[in-house]
């Protein structure tokens, strides 16, 4: 069933792969932020309660929510490179992982941000914050764990090892509001129910988190092309592209 | 899959389980450390047989009562009712009130339990349901009129706002 996958644990398919797909990313992205981002700040209706505060919410939302999913992501790679011993598993889950650390950081700040004019306070040691905020520094553990090791190969398990325990926090991320009481609210879209938005304030951050999706997959392919040039820098595949790209300065110098 | 990776993949398990049974059991040991505030019943009657004490410092949340919101017409100093699903709680509180205040409300407040059923509240924070909805459709669902910022009290001011009762808001 995986089988056509296989051929991607090679550095040079992966690299291959990722050029291919990196213009469609980036379409998508363009055109999902930019659709959903206007229509969502300009021409969605005021909240009742919150007015045009709640607006915060066409960002605040998918940051949020695909802070989880990257990180879930990240630790399929490194399952992956752990079980099946890939190293561009390992290279996808560390090209990953600053992405994932920034989308959390915005969560928290956007989140911070609208706290302030709604609740009355930028910070609470609620458990959905405080977990979010575990997330950040589960993010920052997987890249320092990374840049500590000499060995790239050894730096990849170790990180992979603590991205895989930390996927416990996902769910607690998510249920948290559920399991305690909290002064963050409840959720409105990620749940098995009609979401609690109205349709003309749903559909612009529908479109803006397929948006935040793409713009991540698009980010990813470049910081996996760059780590995987990186690492094979002396693989004779990647000394061709680099003589390929030095060419036209050559022509240019004589 | 070849034994080694099915190896692998048994020990990847095995430890991910351990993991998750070990802080599944922390969190559950943790439960009430964990949640933010106390309710009302909960301080009244205990949670978990514990009843909070007098002079304790501690968080609540519940839901303001519709007309126990009483303000002094000096000051800013106001006081009103917290309930969930039982007994009342009085808050007083001096300070400004978030935006969001209001009868109706989820409210968490920060204070010290100065008698049993009374706290004396040194931050208030509003917390807001996770429902968006334009105002019409408000109004439609909920019977909640729009009000606008500039025209918000929707508690009484005892003497400034007579006579403006369609910002009764909920």
């Amino acid at each position: 069933m995986w089988k056509w996958l296989h051929p991607y644990a090679k550095t040079e398919r992966a690299y291959q792969l990722c050029i291919t797909l990196q213009p469609w990313l980036w379409v998508g992205a363009i055109l999902c932020l930019s659709i959903g981002t206007v229509w969502g700040l300009a021409f969605a209706p005021q909240d009742y309660q919150q007015g045009d505060s709640f607006r915060i919410i066409y960002i605040h939302v998918p940051s949020a929510i695909l802070s989880m999913s990257t990180y879930v992501a990240m630790a399929i790679a490194a399952l992956v490179g752990m079980v099946w011993q890939w190293r561009t598993a390992y290279m996808t889950m560390i090209a990953m992982a600053p992405i994932g650390a920034a989308l959390t950081f915005i969560a928290l700040f956007t989140g911070a941000a609208w706290g302030k004019p709604m609740w009355g306070a930028w910070w609470v040691w609620d458990a959905r914050l405080t977990s979010e905020l575990i997330l950040l520094f589960l993010y920052i553990g997987v890249i320092a764990l990374y840049g500590a090791f000499e060995d790239k190969q050894q730096a990849g398990k170790a990180a992979g090892v603590m991205a895989l325990v930390g996927v416990v926090n996902i769910p607690i991320i998510h249920y948290s509001v559920e399991w305690w009481n909290t002064l963050h609210q409840g959720a409105t879209i990620s749940k098995f129910d009609n979401p609690s938005i109205a349709p003309e304030m749903l559909w612009p951050l529908l479109i803006n988190l397929l948006g935040f999706a793409f713009f991540i997959g698009a980010v990813t392919t470049i910081r996996l092309r760059n780590e995987i040039v990186l690492r094979e820098q002396h693989r004779p595949w990647v000394q061709a592209l680099a003589e390929q790209a030095l060419l036209p300065h050559k022509t240019r110098e004589r | 899959m070849n034994p080694r990776r099915k190896q692998r993949l048994a020990v990847v398990g095995i430890v991910g389980f351990l993991v998750v049974s070990a802080i599944g059991l922390m969190l559950y040991a943790l439960n009430d450390s964990i949640d933010l505030f106390y309710t009302p019943s909960e301080i009244v009657e205990g949670k978990n047989g514990q009843v909070p004490q007098i002079g304790q410092r501690l968080r609540i949340g519940g839901m303001v009562v519709p007309g126990s919101v009483k303000r002094n017409s000096e000051s800013l100093a106001v006081s009103f009712d917290l309930i969930d699903t039982g007994p009342t709680v009085t808050v007083t509180f001096d300070g400004i009130l978030p935006d969001l205040f209001r009868e109706g409300q989820g409210i968490v407040a920060t204070g010290v339990l100065t008698d049993k059923g009374h706290i004396k509240a040194q931050e208030v924070l509003a917390k807001h349901d996770e429902e968006y909805m334009p105002p019409e459709l408000a109004e439609k669902m909920k019977g909640i009129k729009h009000v606008k910022p500039e025209n918000m009290p929707t508690y009484e001011y005892s003497e400034a706002t007579t006579g403006n009762n369609d910002t009764g808001g909920l």
